[in-house]
């Protein structure tokens, strides 16, 4: 009788957890598609932007990557810049880890897997009002995670049947996307200043070092002014007392 | 196997020691810096904001009047409708120009 109930909950659980995904699905898939076309229009390989989709599974990160693979800067440079663009999720799996209760230990090492941006923020959101089930956050992460690797193909077989992307525009739309994620962060405190600090200071080390010291130097200036600058009490977010309320 | 690949698979592995490892270190301490917890929070922005300032605006005029435009249409439009709309600009723009 408890048994039959529990997998019950857990039916419910995961048709909830897809059900969670679907508007993201909506929103990835496009993007998906412009990455791989992308990648491949800057030398990725149909199986190497694919491959990249499983294993980073980072829209952000992977955009990043592929923009620095095209400009030929060493290895390290690639991996440092993709790790900084990475580290919010350290600030992600900090937060939602408290909430894992029902998590076996290997569940728990697979469903950060799939921490991006919108299974957090859902997860945070259902942790709200219930206990976060493995149920739940694999009904979501799966189909994210089959629709991204999915939607990548697609772009990249389409984006080689582009003969000239810059006709429209396809060499710029990483520059547009990254101006549209920046801009999704802009209710967050000290943004501002730090976008300026930043800009300023990337211009500056472009022009007189040249690329690509302007993404370390650039990056580093606006962090360096919010470590300064500091965060008032009430703003601070993710201190284990008020991380259970999130 | 090439460069590329491996090149992948470091990410790989970068990108879900990130994802683990906030909750295995962070989780241990009883309040974090709030000074570190500004700097973390100003990374992200930091880096895509010194990675686009130059592509924004060193390129030409219509890259720069397109991602202008997509910093005033992020105001109101959906993420998607402001990458259609602005690289359409962008491309219109280059025609024109």
């Amino acid at each position: 009788m408890l048994q039959a109930s529990d997998s019950l909950t857990e039916k419910a659980e995961f048709s909830d957890g897809i059900k969670a995904a679907l508007p993201v699905i909506a929103a990835a898939v496009p993007f998906g598609a412009v990455y791989g076309a992308a990648a491949v229009s800057k030398g990725l390989s149909l199986f190497e932007a694919t491959f990249m989709s499983a294993a980073v599974f980072a829209g952000a990160s992977q955009m990043v990557a592929v923009d620095l693979l095209a400009t030929p800067l060493p290895f390290w440079t690639i991996v440092l810049s993709v790790f900084a663009v990475n580290f919010r999720h350290i600030l992600y799996s900090a937060s939602l880890g408290r909430k894992m209760h029902r998590f076996s230990p290997v569940q728990k090492a697979l469903a950060f897997l799939g921490l991006i941006d919108p299974q957090w923020a859902v997860c945070e959101k259902r942790a709200l009002t219930r206990p976060l089930m493995p149920s739940f956050y694999f009904g979501m992460a799966l189909p994210l995670y089959f629709a991204w690797m999915g939607s990548t193909a697609l772009g990249a077989a389409f984006g080689k049947l582009i003969s000239s992307p810059e006709a429209i525009a396809l060499d710029f739309v990483l520059p547009i996307y990254f101006i549209a994620i920046l801009m999704g962060f802009r209710d967050r405190y000290n943004w501002m200043p730090v976008v300026i600090i930043s800009a300023v200071a990337a211009l500056f080390a472009h022009w007189v070092f040249g690329p690509p010291w302007h993404v370390g130097s650039g990056a580093f200036a606006g962090i360096l002014y919010a470590a300064w600058r500091g965060k008032p009490a009430d703003q601070l977010e993710l201190t284990p007392e008020n991380g259970e309320q999130l | 196997m090439s460069e590329t690949f491996w090149l992948i698979v470091t990410l790989g592995a970068l990108t879900y020691a990130t994802r683990f490892g906030g909750h295995v270190v962070l989780s241990r301490f009883k309040r974090i810096n709030p000074r570190l917890e500004a700097a973390l929070d100003a990374v992200p922005a930091a880096v895509i904001t010194a990675l686009v300032a130059p592509a924004a605006f060193l390129t030409g005029p219509a890259e720069f009047i397109g991602a202008a435009m997509a910093v005033l249409l992020s105001f109101r439009l959906s993420m998607l409708s402001v990458v259609v709309l602005s690289t359409g600009t962008v491309a219109l723009l280059r025609y024109l120009l």
